[in-house]
C-alpha cells in the first residue's frame, strides 16, 4: 500500500515535504492507520514521528488530517481510504514535527471555558442528585477526548485561534451550562458574549463533520447561542 | 556536568488517575507541585478504564457494607492483599466516590438520582453470598471520566505541569531519592527535578506482553526506576490476564458487559462458566474465568477455524441495554472486531490486563524497601500509587473495578502525607555529583551508541517470550527456557542502538528508555514467577497447582540484581477482625 506523509524535522528540513512509503500491509497485519505508521516506523524508518497511546479512540493521541479529512489514526480502517494515503499534521497549528503539532493555542482555548464544575452551595454528605433525564443531557458532550479534529477543521478557528474558543472548547462550555449541578451557568454566559469567543462560528459543521466519537459540537454551539438569548437581557 | 535544576515541594511523576489526585490533594496546601507526564494527562490509561470503580454505597440493593467489599477483596486477593491496606481502600472508597461526584464526575444515574451501580466480578453481599451491585460507573466510559474530571479540577486548582516530559530516572542521595531527571521530549532538554517529596504514579506495564489491553504508554517505568535506584520490586508474577480482550486486537471488552448481563460460550454454544463455577458463573473472579477459557480452549471448544477464541455473547439483553449502558463496547466491537454485539457475539480471549504487583508502600503510599535484617524501612522522599505500586489491595488477583478505587484512595492518601511530612520539616536530599551522573547513565548510553540492533526487534522478541512462556498457565520448562531467552536478550539490548539522535520530539529515544523498563519488568516477572513454586490467584502453574499457604502465603521481594527475599502479609486491620485464611469457593 503507497502512503506520502508530510515530513518536517526542523532541525534539519529548510521547509515540509511529503515522503513516499510502499508497505505490505498483509504482511505487517496493518488494518488501522495507526498500524501502517508503525510498521513504517518499526520496519523501514524510525525517524517518522507522530503521537499514540491507546491505539482505541479514547486517547485523543493521533488525530490527524487522511486524505484530507480530520481524523484518529487508530480507528480509520485502511480499507475505507484511497491510494496513496496521504497523511499529513492536523491543519491551522504549528507543525512541531512530521504529524505532531503543537495543541498549546488549543488547549488554551479549552481552559478558557472553565472546564470544570462549579457549584457555590455546600457539598451533601453524599451525592448531589441528578435525574437520568437530567444526566442524559450530557451525553454527547462529556465524551470530548480532546483530538482537536474539530477545531483543526474549522475555519472560523484557523483565522482566530487566540480568540475564537472553537467546537471543542465550546462543547465543553455547553456540557457543564447543562449540568444541573453546575451553579455558575450566568457567568458561563456572560463570559461568552464578545463578538469573538462562540459568534465567530459560522455554522459550516466542519466539526461534526470529522468528531471520531461522533459528538455534535455545531449543536452545541447553537444551543449556547439559544441560552444566550434566554439569559440575557 | 552542568544540569539545570527545577526546585520542587513535591513532584509527581504522572498525570493518571493517581497523579491527579495527589495533585489535587496538595493543590490547596500552599506547596509548590508539579505533575510531569510523558503524555498529556488525558491521555493517560486511566481513559481507558470502563466498567466502573467499587464503593459500598448500597444505592441498588438496599444497605451495603465496606466490610462485605473488603471480604470480597480480601478472598479475591486470595490471602496475598494487605488486610491493613485493603480496609483503609474498602473503608474510605464512599468518601472518595462522593468527593469524586461532587467535582463533576457524570456518574451514570438511577431514577431516584443516586449514582448508578452494576454487578462487577467476586463482588458479594454479606460474605460472600448473593452478587451486590457495587460498581459506580459513568456508562462504560468510567475511567475517560474519571480522569477527565480530575484533570478538570486540576486546572480550576492552577496545578504546574510538565506535559510530554519523560522521567529517566531517580537521583539517589544518601539518605533517600533527591529527585528525578526528566527531559522535555519536545526539544530534548533534560533538567533535575529536585523535590522533598518525589511521587511515582507511573501506571502499568502490560507492554511486555505480545496481546495486551494496555496502551503503547503502558511501559512499567516506574518499575525500571525502582530497580536502577536500587529498590525492589514486589509480587511481580502476580499478572491479570482479563477473560475478555478482544481476540487479536487485544483490545478490551469492560466486565461490566457480563455484569450487565453478557455471558461467554465455546463452540457448542455452551454457557461453561455454570460447569466451572456454578455460585457467580461469568462474574466469578477474573483469575477463575480466564482459566475455564483457557481451558475451554485447550481442551478443543475453542471458536474459529484454529480454535483459538470463545465468544461474548451480549445480543439477548436488547438494544435499550446496550446503548444504554454499555455504547463504548458497541463502538469497540464494530470497530475491532468487525461484530455488532446487538446481532453476534464477540470473539475474545484472556488478555494481558493489569499487573497486581509493583513499588512495595504502605497505605500512606510511602515507598518501602528491605533493610539488610529484612525488615521494612522507608524509603526518604519517595511515594508511589496506583497502579505501580503495590500496597498490596490486589494481592494475587485484583477484582473488577477496585483499581480505579485504588488509584483515587491511594493518591489521595499519598497527597495527604507529603503534606503532613512537609509541615513536619521533611526536607531536601542533596545527591552527590555521581548520583546525578549515574542517573544520567542510560539516557548517555542511548545518544552514543551509533550502530546495533533495533528497538522493535528486541522489543518484539521480548514480547514473544512473555507471552509464550509467561502466560495463563506456567510451569517450570516454559519458564526457564523463557528465562535464559530474556538473559539473551538483556545481554543484546546493552548493545542496541537508535538511528534517529535529533533532540526535536525524538519519539524513538522514548521507545529506547521505555525498552530498558519493559526489560527490568520482564526479568522481575519470570525471577519471582519461576521462583513462587505455588498457584495462587493468576499465577497458575501446571507443575504446582494447588496453593500452598504454609510456604507460600508471603509477598516475593525482587531487587535488580536478582536477589529474591519475602515479606509478609499484613493479618492487621485496625478496627474489624482479620479475615481467616480459607479455601476460596466457586
Ligand atoms: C482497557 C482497560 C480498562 C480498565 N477498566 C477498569 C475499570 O473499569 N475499573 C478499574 O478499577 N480499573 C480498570 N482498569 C485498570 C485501571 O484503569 C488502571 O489500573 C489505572 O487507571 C491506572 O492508573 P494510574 O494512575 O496508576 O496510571 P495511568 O493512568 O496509566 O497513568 C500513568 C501516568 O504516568 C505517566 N508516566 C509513565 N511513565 C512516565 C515517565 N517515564 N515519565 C513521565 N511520565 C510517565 C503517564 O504519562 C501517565 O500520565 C482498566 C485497565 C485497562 C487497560
Ligand atoms: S460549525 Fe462553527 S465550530 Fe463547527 S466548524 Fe463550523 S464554524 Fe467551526
Ligand atoms: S469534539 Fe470530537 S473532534 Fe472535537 S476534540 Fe472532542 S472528540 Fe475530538
Ligand atoms: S491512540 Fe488513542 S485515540 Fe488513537
Amino acid at each position: 500500500m503507497r502512503f506520502s506523509i508530510y515530513r518536517y524535522n526542523p532541525e534539519k528540513d529548510q521547509k515540509p515535504y511529503m515522503q513516499e512509503y510502499d508497505i505490505d500491509v498483509k504482511k505487517y497485519n496493518c488494518h488501522m492507520v495507526l498500524d501502517a505508521l508503525m510498521a513504517i516506523k518499526n520496519f523501514m524508518d524510525e525517524t517518522l514521528t507522530f503521537r499514540r497511546s491507546c491505539r482505541e479512540g479514547v486517547c485523543g493521541s493521533d488525530g490527524m488530517n487522511m486524505n484530507g479529512k480530520n481524523g484518529l489514526a487508530c480507528t480509520t480502517h485502511l480499507s475505507t481510504l484511497k491510494e496513496p494515503i496521504v497523511l499529513r499534521p492536523l491543519p491551522g497549528l504549528p507543525v512541531v514535527r512530521d504529524l505532531i503539532v503543537d495543541m498549546s493555542q488549543f488547549y488554551e482555548q479549552y481552559d478558557k471555558v472553565k472546564p470544570y464544575l462549579q457549584n457555590d452551595k455546600p457539598a451533601p454528605a453524599k451525592e448531589r442528585l441528578q435525574s437520568p433525564e437530567e444526566r442524559a443531557k450530557l451525553d454527547g458532550l462529556y465524551e470530548c477526548i480532546l483530538c482537536a479534529c474539530c477545531s483543526t477543521a474549522c475555519p472560523s478557528f484557523w483565522w482566530n485561534p487566540d480568540k475564537y474558543i472553537g467546537p471543542a472548547g465550546l462543547l465543553q462550555a455547553y456540557r457543564f451550562i447543562v449540568d444541573s449541578r453546575d451553579t455558575a451557568t450566568e457567568t458561563r454566559l456572560a463570559d461568552l458574549a464578545d463578538p469573538f469567543s462562540v459568534f465567530r462560528c459560522r455554522g459550516i459543521m466542519n466539526c461534526t463533520d470529522v468528531c471520531p466519537k461522533g459528538l455534535n459540537p455545531a449543536k452545541a454551539i447553537s444551543e449556547i447561542k439559544l441560552e444566550m438569548l434566554e439569559h440575557t437581557v | 556536568m552542568k544540569l539545570a535544576t527545577h526546585t520542587f515541594d513535591a513532584v509527581i511523576v504522572g498525570g493518571g488517575g493517581a497523579g491527579l489526585r495527589a495533585s489535587l490533594e496538595m493543590a490547596a496546601s500552599g506547596l509548590k507541585v508539579a505533575v510531569i507526564s510523558k503524555v498529556f494527562p488525558t491521555r493517560s490509561h486511566t481513559v481507558s478504564a470502563q466498567g466502573g470503580v467499587n464503593a459500598a454505597l448500597g444505592n441498588v440493593d438496599g444497605p451495603d457494607d465496606w466490610r462485605w467489599h473488603m471480604y470480597d477483596t480480601v478472598m479475591g486477593s486470595d490471602f496475598l492483599g494487605d488486610q491493613d491496606a485493603i480496609e483503609y481502600m474498602c473503608k474510605y472508597a464512599p468518601e472518595t466516590i462522593y468527593e469524586l461526584e461532587h467535582m463533576g464526575l457524570p456518574f451514570s444515574r438511577l431514577d431516584d438520582g443516586k449514582i448508578y451501580q452494576r454487578a462487577f466480578g467476586g463482588q458479594t453481599r454479606d460474605f460472600g453470598g448473593e452478587l451486590a451491585h457495587r460498581t459506580c460507573c459513568a456508562a462504560d466510559r468510567t475511567g475517560h471520566a474519571m480522569l477527565h474530571t480530575l484533570y478538570q479540577k486540576n486546572i480550576e486548582a492552577k496545578t504546574q505541569f510538565y506535559n510530554e516530559w519523560f522521567a529517566i530516572d531517580l537521583v539517589k542521595a544518601k539518605d533517600g531519592i533527591a529527585g528525578v531527571i526528566a527531559m522535555n521530549i519536545e526539544n530534548g532538554e533534560v533538567v533535575f527535578l529536585k523535590s522533598r517529596a518525589t511521587i511515582l504514579a507511573t501506571g502499568g506495564a502490560g507492554r511486555i506482553f505480545q496481546s495486551t489491553t494496555n496502551a503503547h504508554i503502558c511501559t512499567g517505568d516506574g518499575f525500571g526506576m525502582a530497580l536502577r535506584a536500587g529498590l525492589p520490586l514486589q509480587d511481580m508474577e502476580f499478572w491479570q490476564f482479563h477473560p475478555t480482550g478482544i481476540y487479536g486486537a487485544g483490545v478490551l471488552i469492560t466486565e461490566g458487559s457480563r455484569g450487565e448481563g453478557g455471558y461467554l460460550i465455546n463452540k457448542d454454544g455452551e454457557r461453561y462458566m455454570e460447569r466451572y463455577a456454578p455460585h457467580l458463573k461469568d462474574l466469578s473472579c477474573r483469575d477463575v474465568v480466564a482459566r475455564s477459557s483457557m481451558m475451554e480452549i485447550r481442551e478443543g471448544r475453542g471458536v474459529g477455524p484454529k480454535g483459538e477464541y470463545v465468544l461474548l455473547k451480549l445480543d439477548h439483553l436488547g438494544e435499550d441495554v446496550i446503548n444504554k449502558r454499555l455504547p463504548g463496547i458497541r463502538d469497540l466491537a464494530i470497530t475491532f472486531a468487525g461484530v455488532d454485539p446487538l446481532k453476534d457475539p464477540i470473539p475474545v480471549v484472556p488478555t494481558c490486563h493489569y499487573i497486581m504487583g509493583g513499588i512495595p508502600t504502605n497505605k500512606f503510599a510511602q515507598v518501602l524497601t528491605l533493610s539488610a535484617d529484612g525488615k521494612d524501612q522507608l524509603v526518604e522522599g519517595l511515594y508511589a500509587a496506583g497502579e505501580c505500586a503495590c500496597v498490596s489491595v490486589h494481592g494475587a488477583n485484583r477484582l473488577g473495578a477496585n483499581s480505579l478505587l485504588d488509584i483515587v484512595v491511594f493518591g489521595r492518601a499519598a497527597g495527604l502525607h507529603v503534606q503532613q511530612s512537609v509541615r513536619e520539616g521533611l526536607s531536601f536530599r542533596e545527591p552527590s555529583e555521581s548520583d546525578l551522573e549515574a542517573a544520567m547513565a542510560r539516557l548517555n548510553r542511548w545518544n552514543t551508541q551509533e550502530q546495533g540492533e533495533s528497538v522493535e526487534v528486541i522489543r518484539s522478541e521480548l514480547q514473544k517470550v512473555m507471552q509464550e512462556d509467561f502466560g495463563v498457565f506456567r510451569d517450570a520448562d516454559a519458564m526457564q527456557k523463557g528465562f535464559k531467552k530474556l538473559e539473551a536478550l538483556q545481554q543484546r539490548l546493552k548493545h542496541a542502538a537508535i538511528k534517529d539522535k535529533s533532540l526535536c520530539f525524538n519519539t524513538m529515544r522514548v521507545e529506547a528508555l521505555e525498552l530498558d523498563n519493559l526489560m527490568e519488568t520482564a526479568l522481575a516477572t519470570a525471577f519471582l514467577a519461576n521462583n513462587r513454586t505455588e498457584s495462587r490467584g493468576a499465577h497458575a502453574r501446571f507443575d504446582y497447582p494447588d496453593r500452598d499457604d504454609k510456604h507460600w502465603l508471603k509477598h516475593s521481594v525482587y531487587f535488580g540484581d536478582g536477589r529474591i527475599t519475602y515479606r509478609s502479609i499484613n493479618m492487621l486491620p485496625l478496627e474489624v477482625k482479620a479475615i481467616e485464611l480459607q479455601a476460596r469457593e466457586h
